[in-house]
């Protein structure tokens, strides 16, 4: 029992680290399911990592680095949109120019300076263990803000999922939805990188919300197991890495992984193979 | 008030402001059925995306049951070309069809038990009950599209677009179809459906025949004459502006 509750019971880290972790992980619940359903994953990728240039200047100048980060997600959504409205390149090809643009960006940013290499590892792999009470309140706000966006347009959101065409011919404007979604990507990637880091933030992101997409019918039960399962990964993943040494954020991110190829083995044994045509 | 289904003046539709069709001009009276025929690329599921409002019209005026396309999402349902590769949505089948309530019911607005009966019909109608709690991506292609077409049906709407319904459908579904729209007549729907097939478009009461360009537009007797169905789909060159286009007579996937 020691082995399961006293890193946390005795650590005040740990327990922030616990609050925050599940915290992100319900945010990525939530937000996560969509990029799913939609297809966005590679976008959220691009999205997580393009915020390196915004944060590394952000370092660079002295602001706070969440802000370096919603102007570098500004800066790769109205790339994207840019790119892909006016050469008629797929969105796929457009995000791929911009992610490698900002990454290099980033680290070209990051080489100018000396100073920053350690804070750059913070940026990149999270502080999960150096979480401060005033990270877990923004933290809860924002999972609270993204909760109640989702609650209040989860037609429209889902309609979506379902067509963009039949979205728009219900009378819900498809592509306010689809950015509104983008932001809450962006908002996610924001808030979430200080914890597990740019680098990982996306894996929370999408390995548990793929996970429950195996087990779920419904979009609330697919939120609401994806969280759980993000919550238990991080559960799991702080108490390996305070027993073994590992660093946190990339042990919860490895559970995550984990977890999914094992629910896609329990989806595979149950049903005989994923139901697809 | 003027009792038309549709009414276009001098349209040009297309996208991103090259036009696929201009000078478009019809009335379709409120509660007749129009087909329109053509072949892949002949614009027929351009004029359905503009009269849903999914496309902006890029020149001349349209009402849409006297009012601009696009406004009046009650009463309007539109079944276009479903690709079921891009369809990674793990929910049941009666979820899918009980999205078409949500625009009814607004963001919160409960799914009332008449909803539910509608629901049902909707999917009994299309013999889809047996359906209803599978996951929609575990469904073959034919199997899709009787749920697609009971979620259709489920909007209740009054003026029904539909671009190519039967396609992945077998035999059974095909005669399912063929009941649904005739009901849907029987009930003094307004319907508008592309089609490459000849033998559908007879049984409607306009035909318009399109190839980039309106060919001829009246009724079946009137229109699908044997040089106008050469136009529609038989090997044509046609000059616009200096280019010459070829339609291909083997690209529709229908038999003409």
């Amino acid at each position: 029992m020691e082995f399961f509750f006293a890193p946390f019971l005795n650590n005040g880290f740990m327990l922030n680290a616990l609050g925050a972790g599940s915290l992100v992980a319900v945010a990525c619940g939530i937000v996560g399911t969509f990029v799913v359903l939609r297809g966005l994953a590679f976008l959220g990728d691009a999205l997580a990592h393009g915020v390196l240039p915004g944060v590394a200047l952000a370092l660079l100048w002295g602001f706070p680095g969440f802000i370096g980060a919603a102007v570098g997600s500004l800066a790769m959504i109205g790339g994207i949109s840019w790119v892909t409205k006016k050469s008629k390149l797929t969105a796929d090809t457009a995000i791929g120019l911009l992610f490698v643009g900002m990454l290099a960006l980033g680290v070209v940013l990051v080489s100018q300076s000396q100073s920053f290499s350690g804070d750059l590892i913070k940026v990149l792999f999270g502080q999960f263990l150096g979480i401060s009470t005033q990270d877990l309140w923004i933290q809860g706000i924002v999972t609270l803000v993204l909760g109640l966006v989702a609650w209040i347009f989860h037609r429209p959101f889902l309609l979506l999922c379902f067509s963009d065409e039949q979205a728009q011919v219900s009378g819900y404007n498809a592509k306010f939805y689809h950015f509104l979604l983008l932001v809450m990507i962006a908002v996610t990637v924001i808030v979430s990188f200080q914890t597990v880091g740019t680098l990982l933030v996306f894996g929370m992101l999408l390995a548990p919300a793929a996970a429950s997409s195996l087990l779920s019918r419904r979009l609330g039960t697919m939120m609401l197991i994806a969280s759980a399962l993000g919550i238990l990964c991080v559960y799991l993943g702080l108490l390996f890495s305070y027993h073994y040494n590992l660093a946190a954020g990339a042990s919860v991110v490895l559970v995550a992984v984990g977890i999914f190829f094992l629910v896609l083995l329990f989806s595979l044994g149950k049903k005989g193979g994923p139901a697809h045509e | 008030m003027n009792k038309s289904g549709i009414e276009l003046h001098n349209l040009a539709i297309g996208y991103d402001k090259s036009p696929v069709i201009t000078g478009m001009n019809l009335t379709l009276p409120l509660g007749k059925t129009l087909a329109l025929v053509g072949g892949n690329g002949s614009g027929k599921s351009t004029l359905l995306k503009t009269l849903a409002g999914l496309l902006p019209p890029l020149a001349g005026t349209l009402e849409v049951l006297g009012a601009k396309p696009g406004k009046q999402p009650l009463k309007i349902s539109y079944h276009g070309q479903f690709h079921p590769n891009t369809f990674l949505l793990p929910l049941r089948s009666i979820d899918v069809v009980r999205m078409a309530r949500f625009p009814h019911r607004g963001y919160f607005g409960r799914i009332t038990q008449e909803d539910e009966n509608l629901i049902q019909n909707s999917l009994a109608q299309m013999d889809a009950l047996e359906l209803a709690e599978k996951p929609i991506n575990s469904l073959s292609g034919g199997q899709k599209q009787r749920v697609f077409l009971a979620h259709t049906l489920a909007r209740e709407a009054d003026l029904v677009l539909l671009d190519e319904p039967t396609a992945g459908l077998d035999v059974p579904g095909s005669e399912l179809y063929g009941k649904m729209i005739q009901e849907l007549k029987n009930q003094g729907k307004t319907l508008i459906i592309a089609t490459h097939s000849i033998k559908e478009a007879a049984q409607c009461d306009f035909v318009l025949l399109l190839a980039s360009r309106v060919v001829d537009f009246g009724t079946p007797a009137q229109v699908m004459t044997s040089v106008n169905l050469m136009e529609t789909f038989g090997l044509v060159a046609q000059l616009s502006g200096n280019d010459i286009l070829i339609v291909d007579p083997h690209h529709g996937h229908d038999h003409p």
